[in-house]
């Protein structure tokens, strides 16, 4: 298996502050990865690296074996914002039409992209319309949208009933079997038990990553929540 | 750069208008009722309704498009699909000229409809001809177009974006030579004046009113106009930060 993402030494800085201090990741592909931390920790700002929009004071970022950022990249990689990112003020189908029209996708490709998703029933719903949740829908159609090899979501799943994020993870983990990675960030722990490896961040720093077993064997229990807080109270047993 | 991706984006964006019936009603409407009540203010003042009738033709749809176009824009920008776009392999320019495209629509039909208004039912008496008019006020909807998508780039609200209308507009306006001649102007202000891009529009409209000739004037007129409404396309495109902090 080759590696779809791997990060060296990243360090980036936001207002004078550094936000991230020096990550290690990496990522295999046709793998669901988990990035999870609370809100805070750095989670948007890494994924926003992976996708080549984030300005970067140190360290490397390779994506698919080219450099973050390339422009080979931008019809290979798809990325969802925390926020809905598409135009309020068109309908479903006019919204996912333009991207493809910018990706220079087929227009089959929309009917599917919105079956996947389960929209088909609001294709010519005005967005602005929409539950907060179908929006989020609508923007991961988005970048669905010309099958790209990896897909960066932004807590995809926040604010969605618990069958709707069934469907979705039912969904991540078809498209990770047909060879698609999956980066997906969550401030839930219970998210963690779809991916099949975990990246806990805390305050900027990667604080373990490993399988969901791997992370349970190192700290003896069982619940995910739990064992990210012995994480946490191990690695500040260590500092003091 | 592609021509799809540009024609796309002009499409959606025109979409996107009219969804907004009211936004297509205050652009196309205001400047003609505008024109209407001039005209009635000066009923009995023919000369001046000539004089000021074609500056003013030129002033509507430049302001209008300023406003316009730096709040859909800031539009794209604050609700994250600009960044979406910009990750997708749309060239900056594709975006811009997209939007210029969508909006030159509209200020052919803006303009379309004033001039025809103007010198038709309220009688403006222009000596040069009326295509040139129509001409001259497209090109002038055009540079507003281009400074509000070039401006949008230095507000980050909607509030913002609507003060730039007085701080950029306002000065022209008072500058254009519309108010004083601008022969009679402190040399320090005429200097500034020259540098302003709505004086030339300005210039360019009277000179239509007042000569039958298409002179070399109107053509460096128009020549200044474009010249600036490429380069705050252009300077627009830079403005767009695939990069951010």
């Amino acid at each position: 298996m080759s590696d779809a993402v791997v990060v060296r030494d990243l360090h980036v800085s936001r207002g004078g502050r550094e936000i991230l201090h020096g990550i290690d990741v990496v990522v295999g592909a046709g793998s669901i990865t988990g990035l999870l931390g609370p809100s805070g920790s750095g989670k948007t700002t890494l994924l926003r690296c992976l996708v080549g929009v984030q300005i970067v004071a140190g360290g490397t970022v390779e994506v698919l074996g080219l450099r973050g950022g390339d422009v080979r990249l931008r019809r290979r990689v798809g990325y969802v914002t925390q926020a809905p990112s598409v135009y309020g003020d068109l309908t479903v189908t006019e919204n996912l039409r333009y991207f493809a029209a910018v990706l220079g996708t087929s227009v089959s490709d929309v009917a599917k992209v919105l079956s996947d998703v389960g929209l088909g029933d609001h294709a010519h719903d005005v967005v602005n319309r929409l539950s907060g949740g179908e929006q989020a829908r609508v923007s991961l159609a988005t970048a669905l949208l010309g099958k790209p090899e990896l897909l960066v979501l932004d807590e995809p799943t926040v604010g969605l009933d618990p069958v709707l994020r069934r469907d979705l993870w039912r969904l991540f983990e078809q498209l990770a079997a047909s060879g698609v990675t999956l980066i997906v960030s969550s401030h839930v722990m219970d998210e963690a038990q779809h991916c099949q490896r975990l990246l806990l961040l805390r305050d900027g720093r990667i604080l373990a990553q490993g399988t969901p077993d791997e992370l349970r064997q190192r700290t003896g229990v069982d619940d995910l929540d739990e064992v990210f807080l012995r994480l946490i109270e191990d690695e500040q047993g260590a500092d003091a | 750069m592609s021509a799809s991706i540009t024609l796309a984006t002009a499409r959606r964006v025109l979409t996107q208008l009219r969804r907004d019936p009211r936004t297509v009603a205050l652009l196309l409407v205001v400047p003609a009722v505008l024109l209407c009540l001039l005209r009635w203010l000066l009923t009995n003042q023919r000369a001046n309704f000539d004089h000021i009738g074609a500056p003013v033709l030129a002033i509507f749809p430049f302001v209008l498009m300023v406003v316009v176009t730096s709040v859909a824009t800031l539009r794209e920008r604050t609700t994250g699909t600009l960044e979406r776009l910009l990750t997708m392999p749309m060239h900056k320019l594709d975006l811009l000229l997209g939007y210029a495209l969508a909006f030159g629509v509209v200020a052919v039909a803006q303009v379309g409809i004033s001039v025809a208004l103007a010198i038709g039912p309220l009688g403006l008496h222009i000596a040069g001809a009326g295509w040139l008019m129509f001409v001259i006020g497209v090109l002038d909807a055009l540079l507003g177009m281009a400074l509000g998508l070039f401006l949008s780039a230095f507000a980050r609200t909607e509030f913002q974006a609507v003060q730039f209308m007085p701080a950029i507009v306002f000065p022209q306006l008072l500058l254009c030579g519309l108010l004083t001649p601008r022969a009679s102007m402190d040399a320090a202000l005429r200097a500034v004046s020259d540098v302003l891009p709505l004086t030339y529009a300005i210039d360019a409209m009277q000179r239509v009113t007042s000569s039958t000739a298409v002179g070399h004037r109107i053509g460096i007129d128009l020549t200044v106009v474009c010249a600036t409404m490429v380069a705050a396309l252009v300077l627009g495109a830079v403005t767009l930060r695939r990069r951010t902090r």
